[in-house]
């Protein structure tokens, strides 16, 4: 092949890659943009028209419906309470698990003996049973302790379901520490929980942060687990948004649907987009399991 | 033995209690409670007695089942495949992109920030025939255009995998990025030199070099696929009819809808069994692979 047929066709490829990644941006960013102008669009400009165009008089009527008047079933109380919610579901699901997971790692990376291999095995082949093979067991157990339909039944719940990633995070993390540095530590006189409080979890700050994105992320997406442990008190914001748009009947307020998917979706997408490289690196490292 | 030696003993074990709690109380015990009611005659409330294979038997016998498995496997045959070559061809695209790369893998990653439930709404908004992109289409002029995949029973399976694979496609993208990471540019530029075209690189050379990479994100795609439950739920609630159930989906409805707790846990035993032998090889995959290679 001649210089010039080689020139050639390396700009082909180019372009053809420049089409390529213009084209799927256009697919990846088409729902959100529907998201958005449809929000903010009033319920008479949705009824003639289409999804697609941009609003003519835009304003953020629906959005305050979505917050504070729509219809979850019986209540119009709008999902600015789903909202709180999922807050206080989150924060100790967070909170609980990643310190559980980090002490779990520690533990697990420092401190070896015969059976945790199998405890471990266990537990990551756990994360891949599905849900459903466990849930009316844990309904049961969680009955029983009185937990269920409970703040404290639904945290319980995601604590169980997240430590095998957790766990895994923080095992592969302090691995990758140099083990001099925590064997110096036991020479030096140092407990358990001494070398873990002063060493170990100073030195996962990274990792620390990394596992909460991951969990804050999962905890708030989850819809299963809220459905059936939460109790209707406590019920997150993503099952009171599908419950305000899929029980509805008669008119479809696209406009405030819209609104209330956008708001649901906060909290994890200004997570993705000011974490930036973290999540990335969460998914990377929660991916590569064992 | 000093109290001081003893402890400093005892409280590894101390702090793995709760994990050992949860890997044995709760994933081995209630798979082991599941399994043991599946062959009971338990109907609202789990009772003893021993009824045998009757409630698998009224499993196979269910035509709803058998429509949720055989959706199932349409499903994620075209789910796996599509997130997997959309995501490796965003990945090869982007990693040849000389500025702007960081911009569009945020664009390509985003919707795997959002819920199962948020992605089945908007797509089941932008596929609507009333208002979506059919109505799009036909008010920009093309009279005809029909898109109405969502209200078709024959097709509104596809409509599952093009949400889902929206949603994935940017983690097989990041996953296969990391894997692009490690491999060197030199031998793309020796290639070149040699004549060798560069579609004939990426996939003789490049790709096999990423194959582990790509098998974490098929390890990733396969659990998530036996798990379709939220988007469904979003999406379509298992319509038109029932020509969009899906494994979860029966088993969740008769746990708590229509209270069959043997049938549901005869559901969830043969959703286990699924699960276990579409990752079983794909993990002894991984880990031939990794000792062939000589890693950890």
């Amino acid at each position: 092949m001649g210089a010039a047929a080689r020139a050639f066709e390396h700009r082909v490829a180019r372009l053809g890659g420049g089409a390529f990644l213009f084209f799927s941006a256009i697919f990846f960013l088409l729902p959100l943009y529907v998201m958005i102008v449809t929000s903010l669009k009033p319920m008479d400009e949705i009824r003639g028209g289409h999804l697609l165009s941009l609003p003519l008089a835009p304003g953020l009527a629906a959005w305050r419906e979505a917050w504070s008047e729509a219809c979850t079933g019986v209540a119009c109380e709008g999902i600015g309470g789903g909202f709180l919610n999922s807050v206080r579901i989150a924060v100790p699901s967070t909170l609980i698990a990643v310190a559980l997971g980090a002490l779990n790692g520690y533990a697990l990376s420092f401190w070896r003996s015969r059976w945790t291999g199998w405890v471990f095995g266990v537990l990551l082949a756990g994360a891949f049973i599905p849900l459903q093979v466990m849930i009316y067991p844990l309904v049961r157990l969680t009955a029983n302790l009185g937990l269920f339909g409970t703040l404290p039944g639904i945290v319980l719940v995601h604590v169980i379901f997240s430590m095998p990633v957790m766990t895994l995070l923080f095992r592969n993390y302090y691995r990758s520490l140099p083990r001099e540095l925590f064997l110096a530590a036991r020479i030096d006189g140092g407990g358990f929980l001494g070398i873990f409080l002063h060493l170990a979890l100073p030195m996962s700050l990274p990792m620390i942060a990394v596992a909460s994105i991951l969990q804050v992320t999962g905890v708030w997406n989850d819809y299963l687990l809220g459905l059936v442990f939460a109790g209707r008190e406590n019920l997150p914001m993503t099952v009171q948004l599908n419950n305000v748009i899929n029980t509805t009947t008669g008119v479809r307020l696209y406009n405030v649907h819209m609104a209330a998917t956008l708001l649901t979706s906060l909290v994890p997408l200004a997570v993705y987009f000011l974490s930036g490289r973290w999540f990335v690196r969460g998914i990377a490292t929660g991916a590569v399991k064992g | 033995m000093t109290a001081r030696a003893a402890w400093r003993r005892f409280a590894p074990h101390l702090a793995l209690a709760p994990m050992l709690g949860v890997a044995l109380v709760a994933y081995l015990g209630s798979t082991l409670w599941t399994l043991a009611v599946s062959f009971t005659p338990s109907r609202s409330f789990p009772v003893a007695g021993f009824a045998g294979l009757a409630a698998y038997e009224r499993l196979f016998s269910n035509a709803r089942w058998l429509l949720s498995l055989e959706n199932l496997a349409l499903y994620g045959l075209l789910f796996v495949a599509a997130a997997l070559v959309l995501g490796v061809a965003l990945a090869l695209a982007v990693d040849r992109v000389a500025r702007g790369a960081s911009a569009l893998r945020t664009i390509f990653l985003y919707p795997y920030a959002m819920s199962f439930i948020a992605t089945g709404l908007v797509w089941q908004w932008l596929l609507n025939p009333g208002i979506g992109i059919q109505e799009a289409v036909r008010q920009w002029g093309v009279a005809g255009f029909v898109f109405d995949w969502i209200v078709d029973p024959d097709r509104v399976v596809y409509t599952l995998v093009l949400a889902t694979a929206w949603q994935a496609a940017g983690l097989v993208m990041v996953i296969a990025l990391a894997g692009l990471r490690n491999v060197d540019p030199e031998i793309r530029k020796a290639a070149r030199l040699d004549g060798i075209p560069a579609w004939r690189t990426t996939v003789s050379i490049v790709l096999p070099m990423i194959g582990p990479a790509l098998a974490t994100a098929l390890l990733l795609l396969l659990a998530s696929t036996v798990k379709l439950y939220d988007a469904v739920v979003a999406m379509t609630q298992g319509g038109p009819g029932t020509a969009s159930e899906v494994p979860a989906k029966f088993i969740m409805d008769h746990l708590f809808g229509r209270a069959n707790i043997a049938l549901a846990s005869a559901g969830s035993i043969v959703l286990l069994l699924t699960v276990a032998a579409l990752l079983a090889p794909v993990m002894i995959a991984r880990a031939h692979g990794r000792s062939r290679l000589g890693g950890r």
